[in-house]
């Protein structure tokens, strides 16, 4: 941005517009392409079919096909739901969602917001998905919705905790909660004394990104943490009695906030937008660095789909015990070492 | 809660690899040197109608033909539908004698023979039952309508279809069946 | 102030009433009560679960079958005999000339006559095969059951080719229709044995494809093991039958023990599977030895093909003497029997049908107490019923 604002001259407002469409573009065009490549092919493919392959070739317009199918349908709000509340809870968990987005770079200067406490933002901030759901598994007026919202908000909750430890080994390292730190610590730093990749924080942080995909797989409510969900019990959930556009608010959602935070793993353990090798600041890394930030996203995603497609889910009380009993032990741990090895070395 | 049962490989790594094999399957179906190149639309179990088709069996139940000149109006078969969804009219009419100075023989025509694919179970009873092989099996399947009244075939119509019926197999080996002909 | 209408007034009394009645059954002892269908993603068709929860526990559950009834038995007072055979295929419908067989044996057995041996291998044969369309589209269904969506294609990806089979023979996929009195309708076609083969060695692939995606997962296991644990004493008392019976330690078989000489189950080499601890994983996992174990069956009935007549001599309009016949067969979902009074007609005067799913069903409120609402689908899904089998 600073790049931009010095060759035109921009007045405030009109960098807030710019950041706002850019914000929109971000969350759109990787929610857009995890939808494509991971739900509707490569899931086909792992289930030996097709998928989409009439709209545009190879299925590629089926997601604005989906879109423009979603928009023009009839908007159905059951007879004893709480109307305002009903309607705000899409937009809560979107906003959560783009918000994300605000801080994690795209390149030396292709940032939002370069808060100095970046990490702690986006941990706060994927939060107030909870409070989304909760009000939408509320306000529908269905039994089967209620449960799925009580059972997210359990189960949110209790995942936030392993994020937020898993994260804290890679701040230790670091030394830094800016994410922009956090990609130059990657980037400058050297294993055993070799500098040619780096240091990406996945080789000294393995337990912490194992941890992170465990926790963020919970906070999407993807397989096998679904449980909020649960197509064949609850039949969506929270979402069951959304149709139509606002349906479409909770869909993006959901794939953008796969984006979101695997762009945050991208950031914290692969390495961000750097590529090794290319200087930091160079300006061809405003250019490149999305696209190469893209691709972790990918890579990222991938993972999270792959295990989404193959595993039954938990029930609930599993769940639970999974994350207060396995995943937390297991990131304090972790922090521990981290700590020791930090000052030792 | 999840157990590592020693050395062996957990089932959760196991279930990802079988995932990940039908993947690679369907992407890359080719052997030999063409490994590497993508044909998904080779290696999915998709047949991707309406572009490809897929050839039923010879056998298999798709639309009644009807050969109406060995039809003798006998209604056995609309009387053994379970659906009542044939529809026969015939009248009694005089054929000439077989030999000069004979007497003339009466014989039935057929004026009317419906069959209502709307109603049609696809049983097959009224093919087994008729006695003087005058209705035929055929695999065609792809004779949708976009009006229900036009799922009700007449008699031209079960006539054309008969273009459709293939002639029997040949039975496995062991069987004392004789393999009947297609009147054509 | 704007006046606030009649209409208005009466709505909001309404959701006031609505809210106030949730909050009431929420604080009462029964607890929340929950309709599980008769629309539902879990019940395998239209069938209603009442339950009573106590936050995510159920309290008291009770089973309203009936949304499906289509009235089999009185149709087939007004039936005859090949119409019945063809009505009797829709029961069901996954397993479908299995339905036809118990009828096809119990009108024999009042006729007095005998099925040729190559008729009656390859009634077997095709009995076996509409297990394995059965039971394989059970293995894929426990998956979507709890959550795992990919089995469920890898099942109906490897059942088409059964399908095939089936419609190679009798020229229907879902309903064969082929079952006779006195024998069958057609004979093979050539190459079909060799085929079938093949496509035994392709549904093992699945059976080891399905074991090492979903059974040895430890999420599954997690999910099933020790979930909705019937004794045996129990089972017996309920009627359970078929693979439920055998996974709670009953060794029981229809095929082994019911002396039936209409189908060559006798003529081969073949073994019960029984599992000791009546739980869920239990129920999947004899189901899944089952479907291999059918693999096997088919194969020998194959290479042991007698040859001969397809057909019995048989009158060209089948009349029944009078009389009644149970005839009971140890169908996919359980044991089906039909009894079977015959006037001397064209046509059954009366049919009574003993299907399988609705004694399993029987065994729901007993099994349902105190179980959480995940372990409802699992305990459901385990227990595999088809609707039409529960009503008819």
């Amino acid at each position: 941005m600073t790049a931009l604002t010095t060759a035109v001259e921009l007045s405030y407002w009109q960098q807030t517009l710019l950041r706002t469409v850019g914000v929109l573009a971000a969350v759109l065009l990787p929610a857009g392409t995890l939808v494509y490549v991971f739900l509707f092919k490569m899931m086909s493919f792992m289930q030996s079919r097709l998928g989409p392959m009439e709209a545009g070739p190879y299925g590629s317009m089926q997601l604005l096909a989906e879109v423009g199918k979603w928009i023009q349908k009839e908007d159905i709000v059951p007879w004893r739901a709480d109307r305002k509340l009903f309607a705000l809870a899409p937009y809560i968990i979107v906003l959560s969602v783009f918000m994300t987005y605000v801080v994690v770079p795209f390149g030396p200067d292709a940032w939002f917001a370069n808060l100095d406490v970046g990490v702690f933002f986006v941990l706060a901030v994927s939060s107030v998905s909870v409070l989304g759901i909760l009000i939408a598994g509320w306000a529908s007026a269905n039994k089967y919705s209620l449960l799925g919202g009580l059972r997210a908000a359990g189960q949110l909750i209790a995942y936030e905790l392993p994020m937020v430890l898993a994260v804290v080994g890679v701040v230790i390292q670091a030394g830094t909660l800016n994410m922009q730190g956090i990609v130059a610590a990657q980037h400058e730093g050297e294993i055993f004394g070799l500098g040619v990749i780096g240091n990406p924080f996945i080789i000294t942080q393995a337990i912490g990104f194992f941890i992170f995909l465990i926790a963020m797989q919970a906070e999407l409510t993807q397989a096998p943490f679904d449980m909020p969900i649960a197509e064949s019990e609850l039949v969506s959930g929270y979402m069951t009695e959304y149709s139509g556009m606002r349906f479409l608010l909770f869909f993006i959602a959901e794939f953008a906030g796969a984006g979101a935070f695997a762009a945050v793993a991208a950031t914290l353990f692969l390495g961000g937008w750097a590529l090794p090798g290319v200087d930091l600041d160079a300006d061809v890394m405003n250019v490149l660095g999305p696209i190469v930030l893209l691709v972790k996203i990918l890579v990222v995603s991938f993972l999270v789909f792959w295990v989404r497609f193959t595993y039954p889910r938990f029930r609930e009380d599993q769940l639970q015990q999974l994350a207060w009993k396995v995943l937390i032990p297991l990131s304090l741990v972790n922090i521990l070492a981290t700590m020791v090895l930090k000052v030792a070395f | 809660m999840a157990k590592l049962s020693g050395p062996k490989t957990p089932g959760l790594i196991k279930g990802l690899g079988v995932t990940f094999k039908t993947m690679t399957r369907t992407m890359f179906p080719a052997r030999g040197i063409k490994t590497l190149i993508p044909a998904p639309s080779v290696g999915a179990a998709t047949v991707q109608y309406p572009h490809e088709k897929e050839t039923p069996a010879p056998r298999a139940r798709g639309v009644i033909a009807l050969k109406e000149d060995n039809c003798t109006v006998c209604m056995l078969c609309a009387r053994s539908c379970p659906d009542w969804c044939i529809y026969i009219e015939g009248h009694k009419d005089t054929a000439p004698p077989r030999r000069p100075g004979g007497k003339p023989r009466s014989v039935n025509r057929l004026d009317r023979f419906d069959i209502d694919y709307a109603l049609c179970m696809y049983c097959g009873i009224c093919v087994e039952v008729c006695p003087f092989d005058a209705l035929f099996w055929s695999p065609e399947y792809e004779y949708s309508e976009l009006k229900l009244a036009d799922l009700l075939h007449d008699k031209e119509r079960l006539g054309e279809w008969m273009q459709a019926v293939p002639d029997f197999e040949a039975y496995e080996a062991g069987s004392e069946q004789k393999v009947r002909k297609v009147p054509r | 102030m704007t006046a606030i209408t009649e209409r208005q007034q009466l709505l909001y009394a309404e959701r006031t009433a609505a809210e106030v009645r949730v909050n009431v059954e929420l604080e009462t002892d029964e607890g929340m009560t929950l309709n599980i269908g008769p629309q539902h993603p879990a019940t395998h068709g239209t069938l209603r679960i009442i339950a009573k929860l106590d936050g995510e526990q159920v309290v008291w559950a009770d089973v309203a079958p009936g949304y499906m009834h289509r009235g089999y038995e009185k149709l087939t007072e007004v039936r005859t005999y090949p119409q019945v055979t063809t009505l009797v295929n829709r029961i069901d419908w996954l397993g479908s000339f299995a339905n036809e067989v118990p009828f096809i044996l119990a009108a024999e057995e009042l006729m007095e006559i005998e099925a040729p041996p190559r008729a009656r291998h390859i009634r077997t044969i095709l009995f076996e095969m509409a297990r394995l369309a059965n039971i394989v589209l059970f293995l894929g269904d426990l998956g979507v059951q709890l959550g795992a969506v990919t089995p469920a294609f890898f099942a109906f990806r490897d059942r088409e080719h059964v399908l095939d089979q089936i419609e190679a023979v009798t020229g229907g996929r879902f309903h064969p229709n082929f079952d006779r009195i006195g024998g069958l309708k057609d004979d093979l076609p050539k190459g079909w044995i060799a085929d079938t083969k093949a496509v035994m060695v392709r549904i093992r692939g699945f059976c080891d494809e399905i074991e090492a995606l979903l059974f040895g997962n430890e999420i599954f296991e997690t999910r099933t093991r020790g979930v909705g644990v019937i004794p045996a004493s129990v089972a017996l008392s309920y009627g359970l039958s078929g693979a439920n019976l055998r996974a709670s330690g009953v060794d029981w078989d229809l095929r082994r023990d019911g002396g039936i000489a209409g189908l060559a189950h006798g003529d081969v080499d073949w073994r019960v599977w029984t599992h000791p601890d009546g739980d869920s994983f239990a129920r999947c996992w004899v189901r899944l030895q089952e479907t291999r174990e059918a693999t096997k069956i088919i194969d020998q009935l194959c290479d042991g093909l007698p040859g001969g007549p397809i057909m019995a001599k048989v009158p060209r309009i089948i009349k029944v003497p009078a009389g009644e016949a149970y005839v009971e067969t140890e169908n996919p979902l359980g044991a089906m029997g039909y009894y079977v009074v015959s006037k001397g007609d064209v046509g059954p005067f009366r049919v009574k049908i003993r299907s399988a799913s609705f004694s399993n069903v029987s065994v729901v409120p007993w099994l349902l107490r105190g179980v959480y609402v995940p372990d409802i689908i699992t305990i459901l899904a385990s227990l595999y019923f088809i609707l039409g089998d529960i009503d008819r």
